[in-house]
């Protein structure tokens, strides 16, 4: 049966990056997960506000959590690792605070009071908890045989602990999982769990060129054909700032940066011509080709392993 | 012999000063019963221009409330003040040399980025628009939906006023409604089709026949007339 979940999709998912989006529903569609746009949704407030006596900064995700109570569900998923973060921690403050949960409240005084029932989730969550490893699987039928993907988690999947999706925020496994349940080889790096320079990149792109040639450096020695990331910030930044990686370091080797929504995709048989490849500044599509994955995938999903 | 309405009068303070006027005046009516001369704040009376932005207060009661002089009625002890022109950065530019793309609105209007959900314009809006609401459509370059949302604003700069982000609203709104008309909604062929047909003179004749026909056969003309579905 399927089940529906609030979706939020961000900003990035529905303007710039609508591959995003376009396979996140699909993906969540093969495993019958009706992701429900929410109706109305504004920002999520793009980062945590840290300011201790100023909550201004809590209304865009507070608002958010009321919009996904209007449209009557408990739990609300996003693609984006920004929003989950933000989002989610807003939540928590809400509702580890009755005092500014109260003040919160007051300041809307036009919506319906919230009450902190809302669930934040990460798609990852999601396919962790809701489908699991083994239905996962079992939906493959484009299995990323013989590539070596690193995975990336930046910073927003992971920390601080609270908020984390896997366990080990320390020592995450849960994009590796992942890329296993697909095919593919995870091929994990130290720098996985470093932060990438995030809003910098608008004030200092070569700090950021900096982050990039640091962390994919490390992962080409390692001769991996992509690496797989589940933030939009993270993608923007470790694809666009290769250029300037480049000029920082001439031996800097270009390597293409997927979204996680894209590969589980591709394993599971669309098109790969509409997947979003083309949008990236480092085209993955002559690795898939040399990995012989953009060819027409088996009809039969892959038998899961025992 | 004509009964005299005998209407319930009301305080109201203006200009720092408390008038009687009867309770079931406009504010804008309140000002001319007072003997005021509107050069300002006044144009269409009748809730369609923006031109009589207002604030007040009423009494007992923290909020400042935001409405158009020609909507709303005077209360009791109302404090009324009008608001003659809201300054507003307001963009020039050439509509067929821009592009209806995701970052056009945030080209013209980085303002917007500023917005922090707090809907104070939505409750300033004399017209119930969900400004918020488009302001963030804008934001996330939703070009269709925030010209869809802010399709009623009439311009009475009323959101901008209160706005903490200091964004002008309803110059944002339409930038993206005139993107919207000029690159995004759809185009009527045969709406084209027939306006060459006008040009070319194809009803002429027809024209002629009806303006010289009398009302009867027009009555009866209009009641045939064959029309599509709304």
């Amino acid at each position: 049966m399927t089940e529906k979940i609030a979706y939020y999709p961000g900003c990035t998912a529905t303007s710039y990056a609508k591959y995003m989006d376009s396979t996140t529903r699909a993906v969540m569609k093969e495993y019958d997960i009706d992701l429900v746009e929410l109706t109305r949704w504004t920002c999520c407030g793009t980062f945590f506000g840290l300011v201790d006596d100023n909550l201004t900064s809590q209304l865009a995700p507070i608002r958010n959590m009321i919009r996904t109570k209007e449209d009557g569900f408990n739990q609300v998923t996003t693609t984006c690792s920004m929003c989950y973060n933000t989002l989610k921690r807003a939540n928590l403050l809400f509702k580890n605070d009755e005092e500014k949960a109260m003040r919160l409240n007051a300041f809307m005084y036009e919506e319906e009071d919230y009450e902190g029932d809302v669930e934040v989730l990460h798609l990852l969550d999601i396919i962790k908890e809701k489908i699991g490893i083994d239905k996962l699987r079992g939906k493959i039928v484009n299995p990323l045989k013989g590539l070596k993907i690193a995975p990336y988690y930046g910073c927003t999947l992971l920390r601080p602990t609270e908020v984390s999706v896997d366990e080990n925020s320390e020592r995450p496994t849960i994009l590796s999982d992942l890329i296993f349940a697909l095919g593919g080889e995870a091929v994990e790096d130290p720098y996985m769990t470093e932060c990438c320079g995030s809003y910098l990149t608008v004030k200092d792109k070569h700090l950021v060129a900096d982050r990039t040639n640091k962390i994919l450096s490390s992962m080409t020695r390692k001769d991996v054909d992509l690496v797989m990331v589940s933030c939009p910030l993270c993608q923007f930044n470790l694809d666009a700032r290769q250029k300037e990686a480049k000029e920082l370091n001439p031996s800097f080797k270009e390597i293409p940066i997927v979204y996680f929504t894209q590969l589980m995709a591709l394993a599971l048989g669309k098109d790969p011509k509409e997947l979003g490849f083309g949008e990236h500044k480092i085209n993955p599509t002559p690795v898939l080709k040399k990995r012989k994955l953009l060819g027409t995938a088996l009809k039969v999903p892959v038998k899961a392993k025992k | 012999m004509a009964t005299e309405i005998k209407h319930e009068m009301v305080k109201i303070i203006v200009a720092n000063t408390e008038f009687e006027v009867p309770s079931n005046l406009t504010i804008m009516k309140a000002l001319e019963y007072l003997g005021w001369r509107l050069d300002r704040g006044v144009g269409c009376r009748g809730g369609f221009c923006g031109a009589c932005s207002t604030i007040y207060r009423l009494q007992g009661d923290h909020r400042l409330y935001t409405g158009l002089a020609c909507a709303t009625k005077v209360e009791k002890g109302m404090l009324i003040a009008q608001i003659p022109i809201s300054p507003a950065n307001k963009k020039q530019y050439n509509i067929e040399a821009l592009k209806a793309e995701p970052s056009t609105m945030l080209e013209f209007y980085p303002e917007i980025a500023r917005c922090i959900s707090c809907n104070t314009c939505t409750k300033a809006c004399p017209m119930d628009i969900e400004v918020m609401d488009y302001v963030q459509a804008a934001l996330r370059g939703d070009i269709a939906d925030a010209a869809q949302i802010s399709f009623d604003c009439i311009m009475c700069g009323l959101c901008a006023t209160r706005c903490p982000a200091e964004i002008s609203q309803f110059n944002v709104g339409i930038l993206a409604r005139r993107l919207y008309g000029r690159y995004i909604a759809p185009k009527y062929k045969q709406i084209e089709k027939r306006v060459k047909e006008v040009e070319k003179g194809t009803y002429d004749a027809e024209i002629d026949k009806m303006m010289k026909a009398d009302k009867n056969a027009i009555a009866k003309l209009y009641n045939a007339r064959v029309r599509e579905e709304d």
